[in-house]
C-alpha cells in the first residue's frame, strides 16, 4: 500500500517520530525519554554512539527490557518494566536522581505533551477534572535539561496541539526547544516557531491549517525521512 | 543493636491520624509487608507522603483503595486509578508536587534546613500562594521542609545496627525518608548481624525498628 497523509497507521505514526528524535542524539549524549511514545526513540540509536540513558528512579546506563523468564525485580524503569543496566551503569537514590535532572546534567529529554505552545511552553500534566496523572519528574526534567524535545502526534481528535497559548496547566513555561511530530519539526526560536522539516505526505499548506500556532517557514525547510 | 519486631507489631505503632512516609518507586523498593498489616490493623484517616500511591491492588495502593487514607502528599497517581477517583469523589485529598521538589523537601527536613527554593514550577500554577524568591535575576519557588509522624522505608539487607543497604533501584525515596520522621521502621528482605561499613547506604542512626519480611 502506497502510504498518504490519510492512511498513516499509528505504528506508522510512532515510527516515524522515534526515528526522527533519534537523530538528534550525539555520541557519548545523557538522555531521558518519557514513558510512552519517547521511549520508542531508543530503539532508532546506534548502540555505537554510546548513549547513557537515564531513569529518574536511579538508573544511569539502562538498558533493554528483561526478557525473562525469570526477572530481577529490583531493577525497574520508572514506568516499573524490569529492564536491563549496561556496562559502566550506575543506581542511585532519589535525591541525586534530581540533582542530576534539575541541576543540569542531562544533555537531551524527550517528552510527549498535551499542548505545546508558540512561546515553547508545555502542558503535560492535567486536564483539569478529567484526567490528573501528575507531575512526577516533568517539571524538574523539563526545566534542568539542556535541551528539551516534544515528541507527539500532530493533532489530537482533529485538534491541534500546537498552540498559539497553552490552554491547559503548564509544566513548565517557555523550556521547549524542538516539537517534532508524524507531520513536522518546528524549532522554538524566541520569536516563535520555525518549521524546519516537513513530512513529504504533507504541504505547508495542510501543516498551516493543522496547526494553531503561526510558525515562519525555515529557508532551509527539508524533508522528513519517512 | 535495634529492636526487632513483626510486620503487625509495626503496624501497632502507628496510630490512626498520624502522618507516614512510604518509600518506593511504584512496588520497587515498597515495605509491602507492613503496609498490608496497615490494612489487617485497620489504620484509618493516614496522611500519606509518597513518591506516588503504586497500582490499584499492591501495597500502597491497597491502603488507597481499602479507604486507610485521607490525604497523599504525592508526585504522580497515574498509574492508580483509584487513587485519580477518590481525589475526583472528593473522598482523598490530593497534593501534588514535582518529584525533585518533594524529595528536596524531605532532605531538607532530615537534614536541619529551613527550606528549599527551586526554579522548577516557575511559570506554572505550582507559584500560587508560594513566596517567590530572586537570586541574581533568576527567579525559585521556596518550599518549606516537609517532616512525618513515621516513616516505613525498605532495604535490601538490614544488619542488626539498623544499617541499610540497596540493590538495584529500591533506594528511591527510602534514604531521605529515613532522615525526616520521628520513628523509622525498616522492612528488611534480609535481616544480618552485621554489613560491612563500606556497602551502607542508610547510617543505623537513623533507624528505630526493623522488620524482617516474611515470604
Amino acid at each position: 500500500m502506497t502510504l498518504t497523509a490519510d492512511n498513516l497507521s499509528k505504528d506508522k505514526i510512532k515510527e516515524i517520530i522515534a526515528k526522527r528524535i533519534a537523530k538528534e542524539f550525539h555520541p557519548n549524549d545523557i538522555v531521558t525519554l518519557g514513558i510512552g511514545l519517547p521511549t520508542e526513540a531508543a530503539n532508532y540509536i546506534d548502540e555505537n554512539m554510546h548513549i547513557i540513558f537515564q531513569s529518574e528512579n536511579g538508573i544511569l546506563g539502562m538498558g533493554k527490557n528483561q526478557k525473562g523468564p525469570r526477572y530481577n525485580t529490583k531493577i525497574v524503569n520508572a514506568g516499573g518494566t524490569y529492564v536491563e543496566v549496561n556496562k559502566g551503569a550506575s543506581f542511585y537514590d532519589s535525591q541525586m536522581a534530581f540533582t542530576i535532572m534539575r541541576g543540569g546534567h542531562i544533555d537531551v529529554t524527550v517528552l510527549g505533551a498535551l499542548q505545546v505552545d508558540a512561546e515553547g511552553s508545555i502542558a503535560s500534566w492535567q486536564i483539569p477534572g478529567k484526567f490528573v496523572p501528575g507531575i512526577g519528574g516533568s517539571m524538574d526534567l523539563i526545566v534542568g535539561s539542556k535541551k528539551v524535545i516534544v515528541a507527539m502526534t500532530h493533532t489530537s481528535k482533529q485538534e491541534s496541539k500546537i498552540v498559539k497559548k497553552c490552554t491547559l496547566p503548564l509544566t513548565a513555561y517557555r523550556q521547549v526547544d524542538i516539537i517534532v511530530t508524524e507531520r513536522a519539526v518546528f524549532q522554538v526560536a524566541k520569536d516563535g516557531l520555525i518549521l524546519t522539516e516537513i513530512n513529504p505526505l504533507f504541504s505547508v499548506q495542510d501543516i498551516k491549517n493543522s496547526t494553531d500556532a503561526d510558525f515562519f517557514i525555515s529557508k532551509s525547510l527539508i524533508s522528513m525521512q519517512i | 543493636m535495634k529492636e526487632i519486631i513483626s510486620a503487625k507489631q509495626a503496624a501497632k505503632l502507628i496510630k490512626s491520624n498520624s502522618t507516614v512516609m512510604v518509600g518506593g518507586f511504584l512496588s520497587c523498593g515498597a515495605p509491602d509487608k507492613i503496609l498490608d498489616e496497615l490494612v489487617n490493623e485497620n489504620i484509618k484517616n493516614l496522611t500519606m507522603i509518597c513518591n506516588d500511591t503504586s497500582f490499584e491492588d499492591v501495597d500502597k495502593g491497597k491502603l488507597i483503595k481499602n479507604g486507610h487514607v485521607k490525604k497523599v502528599i504525592t508526585t504522580h497517581i497515574g498509574t492508580n486509578p483509584v487513587t485519580g477517583a477518590k481525589m475526583q469523589s472528593g473522598e482523598i485529598e490530593v497534593e501534588f508536587y514535582p518529584m525533585g521538589t518533594l524529595v528536596e523537601k524531605i532532605h531538607a527536613k532530615g537534614s536541619g534546613l529551613g527550606g528549599v527554593l527551586t526554579p522548577t514550577g516557575i511559570g506554572t500554577v505550582l507559584e500560587e500562594g508560594k513566596q517567590i524568591v530572586e537570586i541574581k535575576g533568576k527567579k525559585y519557588i521556596f518550599e518549606e521542609p516537609l517532616g512525618a509522624d513515621f516513616a516505613i522505608i525498605y532495604g535490601t539487607k538490614v544488619d542488626i545496627y539498623g544499617n541499610v543497604c540497596f540493590e538495584g533501584t529500591t533506594r528511591n525515596f527510602n534514604t531521605s525518608m529515613a532522615t525526616a520522621a520521628d520513628v523509622v521502621i525498616v522492612q528488611a528482605d534480609e535481616l544480618v548481624e552485621c554489613l560491612n561499613p563500606n556497602e551502607v547506604v542508610i547510617p543505623g542512626i537513623f533507624i528505630d525498628y526493623i522488620v524482617k519480611r516474611e515470604s
